[in-house]
């Protein structure tokens, strides 16, 4: 029974209720104010951050799952917690895009799936959001060029 | 000021170290200043944050009035501004304003524990550091106005070079692009002479009415013009640290937050950028001093890494930018830089500055920003 359970990856996510676990189409999970339709990520409670509106209610809506790629760098060095690193000596260099989503009209920061170097972007790009995990095994979104 | 470095002591000795500094310089009495106005720092316990009071105490309680203002980066802009609108409601003359900081070995980072309502220690759990956010703004540049690794690395450059003759700088060596270039890639396209190091330092500042000065015969000592404590407006084009996402720009036009910061400096000053002479920005990354000298209207957007290869932005060129060396030569001393600004503009204005002396300089402008929506922006002129 043990054994079952090890090869069924434990699908724990870095932040709870800040992105679906459908691992084909992911989405994040954002709000949106009933009153003035400005998107929240993260989601926002309580009241409007617009000045010139009064809304005090929020629906949780799925963000755009695409966007246009804005910019992008790497973390070359690894990062101070709480960002964790299990094996310290094994630290690789990752990507991170910030990217463009066009009917939320709003830039989303993510990592870039492990594999992708920054020589592999450009801004304008258009980029896919997708699930994988941290180097603690926890879930999180990543950004990948799509197809 | 108090020389910037890694000294390993207080902050209280080198902000009581600025403030002497400033007192001898002015000629003013300490037991005559009438407002102490700290900026206020978040490293050292109780003492930094009711930073105001304790360097009161440490210069000697007189019975002053006392303010403390926390800003983050902007902190001393926002304890310039506190000390000036005591002056000008006519609630008193004469005031002290002190910044001064130690930092910590490193990345600058959150505190422990899990916070995943914090936005700070959100973006750290996902590897997002501060050298990232300068970094997007540096790939941008490149993306959209194709400015080059090299133009970045003629910031610095220019920068050391201003810095070689500044006392108070913690870095005094010329640099080439060799150097930055073989440099460590810390956040591409930025390597680390492209960041700023953080440092120990302090800045003071006396400030008085002008019937004040008159009597003390300082009439002629430069004016603060304006001061920018604006916040953005919604909604902020930029992600902004330590955010994850901007602002949605559905309801409203997205704006941009930096360019906002001068803007009402100069509405205040009732100058132009056409009048500036010289200029102080916050270059925490070199890719970012290109983005501020654009902000601040002193070219069009996307023209800065023209400038810079014209030398204008240098000492000797039309409207030098970092004459005191920026943080580039200084690091960051959080509470202390914005005022180091001021003080470097008040040089250059009475023609203290050696040389790193802007020929004729008339009107300098600062420009420095604070997490979470701090504006800070400062115009001095004789
Ligand atoms: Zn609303």
């Amino acid at each position: 029974m043990s054994a079952v359970l090890a090869e069924q990856p434990t699908r724990v996510p870095v932040l709870e209720g800040w992105f679906t676990l459908d691992e084909q189409r992911p989405h994040l999970l954002g709000s949106r104010c009933t009153t003035c339709g400005t998107y929240y990520f993260p989601k926002l409670k309580g009241f409007c951050r617009n000045p010139g509106c009064n809304g005090e209610g929020f629906e949780e809506v799925p963000l755009s799952r695409t966007g246009k790629l804005w910019s992008f760098t790497n973390a070359a060095y690894q990062p101070p917690e709480p960002y964790v690193q299990v094996d310290k000596e094994a630290f690789v260099p990752f990507t991170i895009a910030a990217v463009e989503l066009e009917k939320e009209k709003m830039i989303v920061l993510g990592q870039v799936v492990t594999g992708t170097g920054v020589e592999a972007l450009r801004a304008g790009l258009e980029m896919e959001l997708v699930l994988e995990p941290l180097a603690d095994g926890k879930l999180t979104w990543k950004w990948k060029v799509a197809a | 000021m108090h020389p910037w470095g890694k000294w390993g002591r207080n902050f209280v000795e080198y902000g009581v170290k600025a403030a002497r500094d400033a007192l001898a310089d002015s000629g003013v009495n300490w037991r005559d200043v009438q407002f102490v106005s700290g900026a206020a720092t978040i490293r050292n316990g109780y003492p930094g944050q009711v930073a105001g009071a304790t360097f009161a105490q440490a210069l000697g309680w007189q019975g002053a009035q006392v303010n403390t203002s926390y800003a983050a980066c902007a902190s001393g802009s926002q304890a310039l501004a506190a000390a000036r609108s005591k002056i000008l409601s006519g609630e008193c003359e004469v005031a002290l304003v002190i910044g001064a900081d130690t930092t910590p070995k490193g990345f600058l980072k959150p505190q422990p524990g899990d916070r995943p309502d914090d936005p700070d220690w959100v973006r750290f759990r996902l590897g997002i550091t501060n050298p990232t956010y300068f970094a997007l703004y540096a790939r941008r540049r490149i993306e959209m106005y194709g400015d080059t690794l090299e133009d970045f690395a003629q910031v610095k450059i220019k920068n050391a070079q201003h810095g070689l003759s500044n006392l108070n700088a913690r870095y005094r060596k010329a640099f080439s692009a060799a150097d930055v270039a073989a440099s460590p890639m810390v956040a591409d396209p930025l390597r680390l002479m492209d960041i700023c190091a953080t440092s120990d330092g302090a800045a003071a500042i006396i400030v008085s009415s002008l019937d004040y000065a008159r009597k003390i015969g300082r009439a002629k000592a430069p004016r603060i013009a304006a001061i920018s404590t604006v916040t953005p407006s919604f909604a902020s084009a930029l992600v902004e640290m330590p955010d994850i996402a901007t602002d949605s720009a559905v309801a409203v036009p997205a704006q941009s937050f930096r360019a906002a910061l001068p803007k009402k400096a100069y509405e205040e000053a009732g100058i132009g950028p056409e009048d500036v002479s010289v200029a102080e920005v916050y270059d925490l990354s070199t890719a970012l001093e290109l983005d501020w000298i654009e902000d601040l209207q002193l070219c069009a957007r996307g023209d800065a890494a023209r400038l810079l290869r014209e030398g204008v932005t240098r000492v000797g060129g039309r409207l030098p930018v970092n004459p005191s060396g920026g943080l580039a030569c200084f690091g960051e001393a959080v509470p202390a830089q914005a005022l180091a600004q001021v003080c470097e503009l008040t040089w250059q204005l009475r023609g203290q500055a050696g040389e790193r002396q802007v020929a004729h300089a008339k009107v300098g402008i600062t420009a420095n920003q604070g997490l979470f929506g701090h504006g800070s922006s400062v115009i001095v002129k004789n």
